[in-house]
């Protein structure tokens, strides 16, 4: 550890930034790191660095789905999340009834895509402790399931699939088979990243004990998804706030247990997401199974949606956490407000307050482990 | 697990000079109006009774209401002990936009007013670090209000499609 | 006698000097190249397959073409004298140290009688040039590089040395010659080879702290703090850009091909072949040489793409608290033995 003493020996202590373009803070976030020798005394994010002014533009837009394209764009990593929160709270204020065949390839989509993005966090958090290989070999999983989205919206990252009250088009026709064929491989591969990484005694010395948060701290602040499990806390909106048809759906909740050492610390966040993965499976295989063969895709709304006077706040579960849209509308057609509740954005919020006392390669490994995606920070 | 109307029949009870209001659009879900002086009171309480509970604040929105001259805050609260939701509403004028930070009540406020200080121009009084989040600091304006115009130019950069225009010509 | 140092025409010494040099190089665009391939095979993909045809060969032929052609940049406020110098200077002492490898049975640089100890000191100036990189580049993560790897090398430098010390005790030489002719011939239960690895059984354990330190000393996975790019961006490299970070590169790699070398030669009979007489000779001890110190080249890049990375602390308590106490002790009971047997 380097400690810096001036000559009256008095200790001395080093300001740094890391970021705005640093290799781990995962987007262009800056950190303003107070040092002292390598022990973190206080730290400060600074954010905004990528706001694209998403609610300015919802507000501009003269239609209600002229605004699922940016949501799109919010968390990147985890588009068809963020289009299903949406269309979810515009279906609600409208008090649509979406075709039972649409619900089923939206749930798959999401979880899929849930499955995609916490490939994406494990792999990016693993590249943060040094470990590269595992995150090419999740890669290789998540360009899979990229493939199926492709074949299913025509695009790789930002699919722009889903509609108020329906989809842009149907599925392919062997889309089922390839979504099975999917879970089947993947099921090992999650064997094969414990083995790889989730017990590697390196990694569990890295995260171990780190960046501890309690259940009260993180209710407190708001945590949800993977963050708030993994300090125990059982919550889970598809289970606990149920949207779409996830009530129809049998799964577990995991949390984290503190089993490699404090509970709430990054191993504990890191496990619940491979776990998560798991259930994920689960759902999947049950709704390939439930979906019906034939159907709409597409339920006969009026071309120009136009809800009442009102508002509503609605929230659905996106892999980083709670992914809440408050919406107003004033009876026109243009959304009078829309709010993006971010759950990276809550959770950045929480680093300073778990952080302090870390040297900087915890740091690195906290945020890796809060998994933010900054496009969803800064919107 | 209580209905919005269950909850403001309790608070009226315990606040009776405090002027509460249940307020609904056609659609959509209702809120609870509080005056902007009693809302670190009625979050309080709100977080800390027993029968209320509420100890997640999910979301924290400023909003802008032009024909009234007004700004507002919507919050929005869950309980996960008692698994109920709430949504508060305070509005205040153009002119004196301030309302009390509920920033020590629940933490995630400390970021959301700072956003809802920097979109919609709301000062939140007693927040600690009431700074710019998302724009510089040195923007001008707030970019939520309907009647934000972009500055022209910031640190000799054009940023609208104002300029833009005007170079076309 | 103005033309003659040491008894040795200048064109002898300039053949002594250019033949170590010409294997760091080639063995540098190999090993470039070949860390690729390996880090392609391990993540299942197939790394450069474009450059010079069959499997990208020229790949790093072609990365140094593109280094030469790069930018000179110093910061502004960078101390322009060291900046410059500190690359050079890394090259230079990991270069030098060639000087006392015995690469073949016929040829050493120099045969001196303290061979282990002059590598050993002339290597430990490589933590210098680091310290002077990571100042003189005026930048605080270079800084925090730098300073955490003078911490690193000067605190690992201790267990290597009390590992090459179980040796010495076995050999009681310091010629590095010497020690490789001491490991000869095939006795061992019959048929294993004289090599120090196998003659007694606690020289294993102090190979692999050996290894461990060597790991460490050369700035590998997992022990690669100082330059660890996912947190001090690229530790004392930062600023660094061109021909002078290549020559960063060179240095380490050139670092690990010492490091292994001088494990090759203490553990693994240096240019003894297996299989005693057969395939010996000059240029067959040469082939035997490299083979072991690249097996153990290889041996350090598997392990970077298959491990995370320590934090500093415990890279600290992993030394002082693990590797050094044990290669102490191992250093007592590997003498007993040598005195019982």
């Amino acid at each position: 550890m380097i400690e810096a003493i001036t000559e009256n020996g008095e200790r001395r202590e080093m300001t740094i930034n890391m970021g705005p373009q640093h290799p781990s803070t995962h987007g262009v976030l800056r950190l303003e790191l107070v040092l002292d020798g390598e022990v973190i005394t206080r730290v400060k994010p600074h954010i905004g660095y990528l706001h694209r002014c998403f609610e300015k533009y919802a507000e501009k837009m003269d239609d209600y789905a002229k605004v699922i394209p940016y949501t799109d764009r919010m968390d990147y990593v985890s588009a068809m999340n963020q289009e299903h929160g949406y269309v979810v709270a515009i279906e609600r204020m409208l008090e649509l009834e979406v075709p039972e065949r649409v619900e089923y390839i939206r749930v798959i989509m999401a979880e899929l895509q849930r499955i995609a993005s916490h490939l994406l966090g494990i792999g990016a958090f693993g590249l943060d402790l040094g470990a590269f290989t595992p995150f090419l070999y999740l890669f290789t999983e998540r360009e899979k399931i990229l493939d199926i989205f492709e074949k299913a919206s025509g695009a790789r990252l930002l699919y722009n699939y889903m509609a108020v009250a329906g989809l842009m088009r149907d599925v392919h026709p062997e889309f089922k088979e390839e979504v099975s064929d999917f879970v089947k491989t993947f099921r090992p591969k999650i064997k094969e990243l414990d083995d790889l990484l989730s017990y590697n005694q390196i990694f569990i010395k890295r995260t171990a004990n780190i960046g501890v948060l309690p259940d009260k701290v993180a209710l407190n602040y708001a945590a949800s998804g993977p963050v708030l499990r993994g300090s125990g806390v059982k919550w889970d909106l598809r289970k606990n706030d149920p949207y779409s048809i996830y009530d129809r759906f049998e799964f577990e909740i995991p949390v984290g247990s503190g089993e490699m050492g404090t509970l709430g610390d990054c191993w504990d966040r890191y496990i619940v997401r491979v776990r998560e993965m798991e259930q994920s499976l689960r759902i999947i295989e049950q709704a390939v199974d439930g979906m019906p063969d034939e159907g709409d895709v597409m339920a006969a709304i009026p071309k120009r949606i136009r809800p009442k006077e009102g508002e509503l706040y609605a929230r659905t579960e996106s892999p980083r956490g709670e992914l809440g849209y408050y919406i107003v509308s004033d009876k026109s057609a243009s959304p009078f407000r829309v709010k993006a509740r971010a759950p990276s954005f809550v959770h950045l919020s929480m680093l300073p307050a778990i952080s302090s006392g870390a040297l900087i390669a915890d740091m690195v490994a906290i945020v890796g482990s809060i998994d933010i995606v900054l496009g969803e920070v800064d919107r | 697990m209580k209905t919005i109307d269950e909850i403001l029949e309790i608070l009226q009870n315990s606040h009776p000079d405090v002027e509460l209001a249940l307020e609904s659009g056609a659609t959509g879900t209702p809120w609870i109006r509080v005056p902007a002086n009693a809302i670190r009171e009625v979050s309080k309480l709100l977080r800390d009774g027993l029968e209320f509970r509420f100890d997640t604040l999910m979301c924290l929105s400023g909003l802008h209401y032009p024909a009234e001259q007004e700004l507002g805050v919507a919050y929005h609260i869950h309980s996960t002990s008692k698994k109920h939701s709430l949504a508060l509403k305070v509005r205040v004028p153009e002119e004196k936009p301030e309302i009390p930070s509920i920033e020590t009540i629940w933490k995630t406020a400390d970021w959301h007013e700072r956003e809802a200080y920097d979109m919609v121009g709301i000062h939140f009084t007693g927040h600690p670090d009431l700074r710019r989040i998302l724009c510089p600091d040195d923007w001008e304006g707030y970019p939520l209000r309907k009647d934000y115009v972009p500055q022209e130019f910031y640190h000799g950069v054009t940023t609208g499609e104002k300029s833009v225009s005007e170079q076309d010509d | 006698m103005t033309h003659y140092i040491l008894n040795i025409s200048p064109v002898a010494i300039l053949v002594h000097a250019a033949i170590p040099l010409t294997i760091i190089l080639v063995y540098a665009l190999v090993a470039i190249w070949a860390e690729r391939k390996v880090a392609g095979f391990i993540q299942d993909r197939l790394g450069p397959m474009r450059v010079g045809g069959w499997h990208g060969w020229a790949q790093s032929i072609a990365d140094l073409l593109k280094l030469i052609q790069k930018e000179d940049i110093i910061p502004t406020d960078a101390s322009r004298f060291l900046f410059k110098f500190a690359p050079f200077m890394m090259f230079a002492a990991s270069y030098a140290a060639f000087a006392v490898i015995p690469f073949s049975s016929s040829y050493i640089g120099s045969n001196i009688n303290i061979g282990v100890f002059y590598l050993l000191a002339v290597t430990s100036v490589l933590t210098l040039s680091i310290i002077m990189a990571g100042w003189a580049s005026n930048n605080k993560w270079s800084l925090l590089g730098g300073m955490r790897s003078a911490a690193q090398m000067v605190s690992y430098e201790i267990p290597t040395i009390a590992t090459v010390l179980t040796v010495i005790v076995v050999t009681g030489s310091l010629n590095l010659m010497t020690i490789t002719e001491m490991q000869s011939g095939n006795d061992i239960l019959g048929f294993l080879p004289n090599w120090f690895i196998f003659q007694n059984p606690f020289l294993i354990v102090a190979f692999v702290i050996f290894f461990i330190s060597i790991l460490a000393e050369s700035h590998r996975v997992p022990f690669d703090l100082p330059e660890s790019e996912s947190e001090l961006v690229a530790g004392y490299q930062t600023e660094y850009s061109g021909m002078r970070w290549a020559m960063f590169m060179l240095a380490e790699y050139a670092d690990m091909l010492l490091l292994s070398l001088l494990g090759a030669t203490l553990f693994f009979g240096g240019w003894n072949s297996p299989f005693g007489d057969f395939m010996s000779g000059p240029f067959w001890s040469f082939f035997w040489f490299m083979l072991k110190g690249l097996l153990l080249v290889f041996v350090m890049m598997w392990i970077r793409w298959t491990l995370p990375r320590y934090r500093v602390d415990q890279l600290m308590h992993i030394c002082w608290s693990i590797l050094i106490p044990l290669s102490f002790i191992n250093l007592v009971l590997v003498a007993l033995w040598e005195v019982i047997f």
